[in-house]
């Protein structure tokens, strides 16, 4: 079985955080950047389905060159080579832009199984994989906190607001995952070094058929306009309890002053 | 004139709060558009609804009452959807911003050649386009979003973001949808449901109070202290990644980076610590209330309200002053 693992390379959460005021994008200079936090339950999805079904497991990024540091991370976690799609055509790409890259740099690639995250944490939009399965006309079984591969069918236990629906299809298909899945493992020192000389292909939009005029800032059909800075927030009450609670009264009081009683 | 359309959310036969909400924000875009608004409602149950829908700015209802439409994984509601937008000629769509339903926008704007903006809290219309407001990184920046020209335009509207308000209307006009499935629609198939919701507290997203605990809760025990004062104040309970993780609390209830954001409007977290990623997930609350032993905990920063104490002792306690206020 042959699988792959698209992950994105995404600011800090811990770090500094902006906009480029000129082209509306992430600024990514200067910031750290880190292999997708959510990305790490993907990868370790896949490397179990190497362990328990001789998975092939290939890694998928869309970013500039920069961002190789971030596939060899990916494969640090014992996956066993990677695509990466470097174009400057398709930066700024929006979400379906994005979809549109994805979709056609996997349609160069065999695979059974496609497993994203469920969302990447800067822009969170979380509709990168339904858009790519639609390209591909595969089902789109997302949000998956429970996976299981029986042949050539997929179980997913998809996670909603209310709890979970148990949904199966065929494969091919395309997953997304939510962080309830498993617990993912670190890489191993071998691991590190082992994805030092691991395959990479890396490809422009000609190598995989990608029709430029379909992505990129300049075609991306929801753009960010503008921006600002939220303002600083007043400091609040804080107050020291004794020991014996009766800062309650006070913090109900002013619930109540608030008219939440 | 046309029709702006709204995916209307629902459970058990009654419409989300939500999607009275996005009712109210698509009559406020309309009314600029020169736009009627309609709702589609897909699965069982429609026609109940058109009353309620009616009342808060709906004219027509589109109506697909067949299991089928939640019976499969999404493309049943991507192809009525596609349906409705072909014959209505309608060029804008709201939708929750929620799990399941991001995945129908998804794979319908690549069918309708259109753009997706996901958790918008706001709209205005500027040169007939929409123009959505996002709070992005944990609501660090506020940005304004638009579509290209031509492109249809799908928006997700975030919880509370609009206060649902009646038009004094009449029932919506039913129009009931006849959508002839593709075999691809039902190639996945839902098999069962798994309801997990144990009680009838209302949903982090949509509550207008959240109780949240960390880990200074200590045990599982402590999510009953957290649900006996959320019920005082009919709020929901939320949970840190470090609860979660610790498998006190379901993992659907975390609040942050990588669990869910909520933007009620009184936010108490309890043996919270407010680390970035917490942070991501609440900060947009319009009051927050931390209780915590280490005033240095980062929280505070952000508490409009806080008590640097034992959330033991001061829980409980709060909980008694709060039932006795209310009589
Ligand atoms: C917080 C946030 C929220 C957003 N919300 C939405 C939304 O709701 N809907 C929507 O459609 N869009 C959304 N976007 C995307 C947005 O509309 C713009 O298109 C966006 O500003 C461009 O994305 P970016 O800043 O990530 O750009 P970039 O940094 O250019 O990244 C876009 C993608 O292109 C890749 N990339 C960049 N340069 C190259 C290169 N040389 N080779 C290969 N790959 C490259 C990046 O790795 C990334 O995957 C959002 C973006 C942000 C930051
Ligand atoms: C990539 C990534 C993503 C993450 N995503 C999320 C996310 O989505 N959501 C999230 O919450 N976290 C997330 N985290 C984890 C986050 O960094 C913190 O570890 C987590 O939020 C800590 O949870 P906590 O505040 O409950 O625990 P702690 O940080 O351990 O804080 C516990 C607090 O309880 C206080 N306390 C202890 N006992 C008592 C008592 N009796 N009375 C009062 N106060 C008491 C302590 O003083 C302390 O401040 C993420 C981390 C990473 C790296």
């Amino acid at each position: 079985m042959k699988v792959i693992v698209p992950v994105k390379r995404v600011p800090d959460t811990a770090g500094e955080k902006n906009i480029d005021p000129n082209d509306k994008t992430v600024d990514r200079d200067g910031i750290e950047s880190v292999l997708c936090p959510i990305n790490e339950f993907s990868i370790e999805e896949a490397v179990r389905l190497k362990e328990s079904q001789g998975a092939e497991v290939k890694v998928l990024l869309m970013g500039p060159e920069s961002a190789q540091p971030i596939v060899r991370k990916a494969l640090s976690y014992g996956l066993d080579s990677a695509v990466q799609i470097t174009d400057d055509a398709v930066a700024g790409s929006d979400a379906i832009g994005t979809a549109k890259a994805i979709a056609a740099a996997l349609k160069n690639e065999e695979f059974d199984l496609v497993i994203f995250g469920n969302q990447a944490t800067d822009a969170r939009t979380c509709v990168v994989p339904a858009a790519v399965a639609e390209i591909l006309g595969l089902p789109s079984l997302t949000y998956a906190r429970h996976l299981e591969v029986d042949g050539d069918k997929v179980v997913v236990h998809r996670e909603h607001e209310e709890g979970y629906d148990v949904v199966e299809s065929t494969l091919p298909a395309i997953v997304s995952v939510v962080e309830a899945i498993n617990e993912p493992r670190y890489p191993s020192f071998k691991g590190i070094m082992a994805a030092k000389s691991k395959p990479l292909d890396v490809k422009s939009a000609a190598d995989i058929g990608l029709d430029t005029s379909e992505v990129g800032m300049a075609n991306a059909n929801a753009v960010i306009t503008e921006f600002e800075h939220r303002p600083p927030k007043e400091a609040g009450t804080i107050v020291e309890d004794d020991g014996s609670g009766a800062t309650a009264a006070q913090l109900a009081d002013w619930m109540q002053s608030k008219k939440f009683v | 004139m046309g029709e702006l359309l709204v995916l209307i959310d629902h459970a058990e036969g009654q419409p989300r709060k939500l999607s009275l909400q996005m009712l109210t924000a698509a009559n406020q875009v309309a009314s600029q558009t020169g736009d009627t608004v309609s709702a589609v409602w897909l699965g069982e149950g429609a026609s109940g609804a058109a009353d309620v829908l009616g009342r808060h700015g709906a004219t027509k209802l589109y109506a697909w009452d067949s299991p089928d439409a939640l019976g499969y994984v999404t493309l049943p509601q991507v192809e009525a959807l596609q349906q409705v937008m072909e014959t209505s000629g309608a060029e804008i769509l709201f939708f929750a911003s929620t799990n399941l339903i991001k995945d129908v926008a998804a794979r319908l704007a690549i069918r309708v050649d259109g753009g997706v903006i996901t958790d918008a809290t706001g709209v205005e219309v500027a040169d007939g386009r929409i123009v959505a407001t996002k709070e992005i990184f944990g609501g660090e920046l506020i940005t304004k979003c638009t579509f290209a020209d031509g492109r249809k335009q799908i928006v997700g509207i975030s919880n509370n973001a609009f206060a649902a308000e009646e038009t004094g209307g009449g029932a919506a006009e039913v129009v009931n949808l006849d959508v002839s499935l593709s075999e691809a629609a039902t190639a996945a198939k839902v098999t069962n449901v798994e309801k997990q919701v144990t009680s009838d507290r209302p949903d982090i997203a949509e509550a207008a109070v959240v109780v949240a605990g960390g880990r200074g809760l200590g045990d599982e025990q402590g999510f009953e202290l957290m649900e006996q004062l959320a019920d005082v104040l009919g709020a929901g309970v939320g949970a840190s990644r470090a609860a979660t993780d610790a498998g006190w609390y379901p993992h659907r209830y975390q609040i942050g980076q990588t669990g869910r954001t909520v933007s009620p409007m009184l936010y108490i977290g309890s043996g919270i610590s407010g680390a970035i990623q917490h942070r991501a997930g609440m900060q947009t609350s319009q009051n927050i209330i931390a209780i915590n032993k280490d005033g240095e905990a980062p929280i505070f920063s952000i508490a409009d309200f806080g008590i640097v104490g034992d959330l033991y002792t001061v829980v409980p306690k709060l909980i008694e002053e709060l039932q006795a206020r209310k009589g």
